[in-house]
């Protein structure tokens, strides 16, 4: 089928889109990696002219890097665990005869199509303040003292937030990869004793792995460029900055386009191992 | 009896899938309801959860202070702008990919979607630099443009999950038939897609509607949409829980009528090729 | 191709956009507090007098400092005003980025503006941004606790007082928390509060070679009297509490004191308030040592060089903050509600001298000087800043060690430890060491 002719046609209908994405990549990245080589302080004077690697040094030996690291990545497998065991389970429990499936679903849904700003603005004022929070009312309610949740469990906390709005995001999508699952096949495992757990470990989770894929491929996209959630509910403070937010104080807190250049560089390094350590996965059930 | 067991089953599952379902969608409808109090009401100790003195002042306090209209429309117009453009630009992308594929397809996708590790803040100096050269600073088709270019590859990624599973024999036959490829595309491939691409349509319009970096920060009056508008109202001075969630519920809103009423399309759609 | 047709559309638009501002629309950016909301609430009477129109980019204290600070910085020329405060005003006018207000008409008076915001808001002698109100800190408290505490407070009062009156005013159970105060991170929040703080316990954030300080008794001294005191007097969660978080509780009847800003004053009496019959006010404290903790602090509106409307943009500011504009709202929302702490003739308005609060707000202002606002001598000017540009990335790092500390996350001294790092590996990038 591919022919000699349909292959220059299709070189030249993918060439839009991806000389558009080359110039969208390529364009910041020489200018970001332009600047990292530079002092560039922009209230002191601007572009003060070649510094070689002391940008990187800086970035990597300052005492916020490393904790950075870490906090990116346990928000990352935080959150990808939670949305995707109870996304497995919310899809089963959905998939099940009732009454009312579909206003159900809707329910669960809505928290995607809230913005990030909205829904971190709602989760810390009016959920999660201390004193007049409804967790607080709650808390009290039932004797306790209440928890300064974005003090005391700042990483819960944001964890919660952001898996909230993820929730529904990979419900969605096993749901419909549970939908086409076999049920003959199910209620034959069924009818020769295989219990509930074998089966699904068995049948369901096999049967999902490629859906799970997408679900960790997209949100992992999604969640090391996290900032919103961040820069309203805490700021950075008690142990909640991220690579990105870290990039996010040294470009716009601190104006140093130099150094932050150079944290925006090991970012896409970061974010390119994980690509790769992803692509392994991925390129497996991809096809 | 077979029948009374299933019965209870179905109650017990829709106890659960009911409980839970509202258990999520409580902090949004808390929201809601916080709009329409007074703001002492809305802070009220223990807290009045339906029997309170509905008011709309807090919306109407909204509506004087900021002009909704315009960051609504902005909002419909770069997020409804940013999708469309991006669909025009990845429907060939896609279709090769699908119909043409060679080696390095697989590579070239992950590609795209890898253009969007980058962070954001991380190249905003460039950007702005940028945007200040082609005169695009509070431009509506600058951010429509931006927000598209952000979207693309996952609009390319989902159409070509949806055309592979057009079996290629149906567009032989067209071929056969004497089609262009323009027509093989337009009349034969696109009918065939439309659920793929409503539902594409669908996610990257909540995905652009829901952009908070970019609409922000290069945006100032004119082509400032709702995430703008939300802005203004967190931490303002004195008591606002009411007022925070009138503007909350106005920025939402939109976005949550829409996504009720096609939520059969999205869940229908979403299957990223997951079901073969 | 698609890029090339953009690039069109978009400056088509531009164009047409131009054409149709023709007759001047003033583009400004501004923080979302009070008296600012209320200022464009009353733009109409200015486009009435002058014909000009203004298009308003209303946004949070935080955003619109990054906003403003990348557009000013990369010549965006987005904005034809913006609304900055005390510490970026010397630094942008140092720079050139700003149109110097030296021009301005007679009847404005510019002799009028209190001569401490007129010193913080210039740069070598040239004003380069007009105050829209002005603020120091102080003492705001509940007279009818404090009476059923059984002590009276001074008009001067000691932090050791504060501390006691707080444990007195204090009673968990009726929710009462003796004394609520700033502890969440950030330069302008936290941070803001515990450099006030310092000053008065004898600290300072650099000595004369720009060394940081955080390894003196004097910081942790201050550090540990904060902490002491608010675990033992304080809301919970005081470690994420800011201005608007504190104004809430007070307003709700659920602090004994509050130390913060002087414009607080208006709210704390006004109609949002449970408590507005009951609240007195004082200096803020200090230790003995010749400094009060208080700070001095303008909003100011302020034109970025190269804009299409320099002139428009002065008139707008010579509305904005004139006596008349003042004037205005004292008639429309009572003396009360107007912008505080820019104008002496404010003050010496008998009627605005009635307000209860006009005298400790103008004694609290008069009384600090950001020329010389440590015990010990300093290199920087500024009381709960220093006014060199890297100050504000530093002192949020530095505010986010202390509110870990706070919420009982590390220790004091790791804190300080840390804080004293981070402060001399910027000061070193920045090449002052």
């Amino acid at each position: 089928m591919a022919t000699k002719a349909s292959r220059s046609a299709a070189r030249v209908m993918m060439a839009p889109a991806v000389v558009l994405l080359l110039g969208w990549m390529l364009v910041p990245l020489i200018m970001t990696l332009w600047f990292s080589f530079r002092t560039y302080l922009p209230l002191r004077g601007g572009d003060q002219g070649w510094t070689g690697f002391d940008n990187y040094v800086r970035f990597v030996t300052s005492s916020s890097f490393w904790p950075a690291i870490s906090t990116t990545l346990v928000l990352l497998i935080g959150v990808l665990t939670i949305t995707i065991v109870f996304g497995i389970l919310l899809a089963i429990l959905l998939d099940q005869p009732m009454w009312g499936q579909g206003v159900v679903r809707i329910l669960v849904i809505a928290p995607f199509f809230v913005m990030p700003t909205v829904s971190a603005l709602v989760w810390k004022n009016i959920f999660m303040d201390p004193t007049n929070g409804l967790l607080a009312h709650l808390w009290r309610f039932f004797g306790a003292d209440s928890v300064s949740w974005l003090s005391d469990a700042p990483m819960v906390s944001l964890i919660m937030i952001v898996s909230w709005q993820w929730l529904p995001f990979a419900t969605l999508i096993l749901l419909t990869a549970i939908q086409s699952l076999d049920g003959e096949q199910m209620e034959a495992a069924e009818m020769d004793g295989a219990s509930v757990l074998s089966r699904f470990f068995y049948i369901a989770l096999p049967h999902l792995s490629r859906a799970i894929t997408i679900v960790i491929l997209i949100q992992t996209i999604f969640l090391l460029a996290i900032f919103a959630e961040i820069f309203v509910t805490t700021g950075g403070a008690f142990g909640t900055r991220t690579l990105s937010y870290l990039i996010f104080q040294r470009v716009l807190e601190s104006q140093n386009i130099g150094l932050g250049s150079a944290g925006g560089v090991y970012a896409i390094i970061l974010a390119n191992i994980v690509a790769i350590f992803l692509m392994r996965i991925v390129g497996k059930n991809l096809d | 009896m077979a029948r009374a067991v299933t019965n209870q089953r179905k109650m017990i599952n829709t106890g659960a899938a009911w409980i839970i379902g509202l258990l999520i969608f409580f902090p949004i409808l808390w929201t809601i309801l916080t709009s329409f109090k007074s703001e002492a009401q809305a802070i009220a100790d223990p807290p009045i959860f339906l029997f309170f003195d509905w008011t709309t002042e807090n919306y109407s306090t909204v509506m004087e202070r900021s002009n909704y209209g315009r960051f609504l429309w902005n909002s419909i117009f770069i997020a409804g702008g940013s999708t469309i453009l991006g669909i025009i630009i990845a429907v060939p992308a896609a279709w090769s990919m699908a119909f043409v594929p060679s080696k390095r397809t697989k590579d070239i996708l992950l590609w795209m979607l890898s253009t969007k590790m980058l962070p954001a803040v991380g190249v905003l100096y460039p950007i702005y630099l940028l945007f200040i050269q082609f005169g695009l600073l509070d431009n509506v088709y600058g951010l429509t443009f931006v927000l598209m270019l952000i979207n693309l590859p996952i609009i390319v990624w989902m159409l070509y999950t949806y055309f592979r599973e057009i079996p290629g024999e149906i567009l032989e036959a067209a071929r056969m038939d004497g089609a262009t490829l323009r027509d093989e595309i337009l009349y034969v491939l696109t009918p065939m897609a439309i659920p793929g691409i409503a539902s594409t349509l669908l996610l990257n319009f909540i995905l652009a509607w829901n952009e908070a970096f970019w609409t922000l920060n290069l945006t100032a009056a004119k082509a400032a949409p709702l995430t703008a508008f939300i802005a203004s109202y967190s931490s303002p001075e004195g008591l606002f829980y009411a007022k925070l969630s009138a503007a909350s519920t106005m920025a939402i809103a939109p976005i949550l009528i829409l996504g009720w009423f096609s939520q059969k399309q999205l869940v229908r759609g979403l299957t990223f090729g997951a079901v073969k | 191709m698609y890029l090339r047709t953009a690039l069109c559309a978009a400056s088509a638009l531009a164009l047409t956009a131009g054409a149709a501002m023709a007759q001047s629309t003033l583009t400004i950016a501004t923080v979302n507090n009070g008296d600012m909301i209320r200022m464009q609430g009353y733009t109409g009477d200015f486009t009435e007098k002058t014909g000009i129109a203004v298009e308003w980019v209303t946004l949070e204290e935080n955003v619109l400092r990054s906003r403003v600070t990348t557009d000013i910085t990369t010549k965006g020329g987005q904005f034809d005003i913006m609304t900055i405060g005390m510490y970026e005003t010397p630094i942008w006018g140092a720079n050139g980025w700003l149109v110097p207000l030296d021009d301005l008409s007679a009847e404005y008076d510019v002799d009028d503006i209190l001569p401490a915001m007129a010193g913080g808001l210039s740069h070598e002698g040239t004003l380069y941004a007009a105050p829209f109100y002005g603020e120091s800190s102080m003492i705001m408290y509940r007279t009818d606790l404090m009476e059923k505490a059984g002590m009276e407070m001074p008009d001067a009062p000691t932090w050791q007082f504060v501390r006691e009156a707080a444990a007195a005013m204090t009673d968990r159970d009726a929710d009462i928390n003796g004394i609520c105060l700033r502890g969440k991170a950030g330069w302008g929040e936290g941070g803001a509060f515990i450099t006030a703080m310092s000053n008065s316990f004898g600290a300072r954030w650099f000595d004369m070679e720009w060394n940081a300080q955080f390894d003196t008794e004097a910081w942790a001294n201050t550090l540990n009297f904060y902490k002491g005191m608010m675990d033992e007097s304080g809301p919970a969660g005081y470690a994420t509490n800011g201005f608007n978080e504190n104004l809430s509780l007070f307003n709700q009847g659920k602090c004994g004191m509050w130390i913060d800003a002087t414009v607080a004053a208006s709210f704390v009496t006004g109609g949002d308030s449970t408590v507005a019959d009951s609240v007195g006010f004082a200096l803020a404290p200090d230790t003995g040592l010749g400094k009060r903790s208080n700070w001095l602090w303008a909003w100011a509106l302020a034109v970025p060089a190269g804009t299409q409307q320099e002139a428009e943009a002065k008139q707008f500011i010579e509305w904005a903050t004139s006596k008349e504009y003042i004037a205005l709202v004292a008639e429309n929302e009572g003396w009360a509600n107007v912008p505080p702490g820019a104008r002496t003739s404010l003050y010496e308005n008998p009627e605005y001298q009635k307000v209860p609060f006009a005298q400790k707000t103008l004694d609290s202002i008069l009384s600090a000087d950001p020329t010389d606002s440590t015990v010990e001598p300093s290199p920087y000017v500024g009381i709960q800043f220093a006014a060199i540009p890297e100050f504000a990335g530093i002192a949020t790092e530095v505010s986010q060690e202390f509110s870990a500390a706070y919420a009982g996350q590390q220790s004091i001294e790791d804190a300080l430890a840390k804080a004293q790092a981070i402060t001399n590996e910027a000061m070193e990038a920045a090449g002052y060491r």
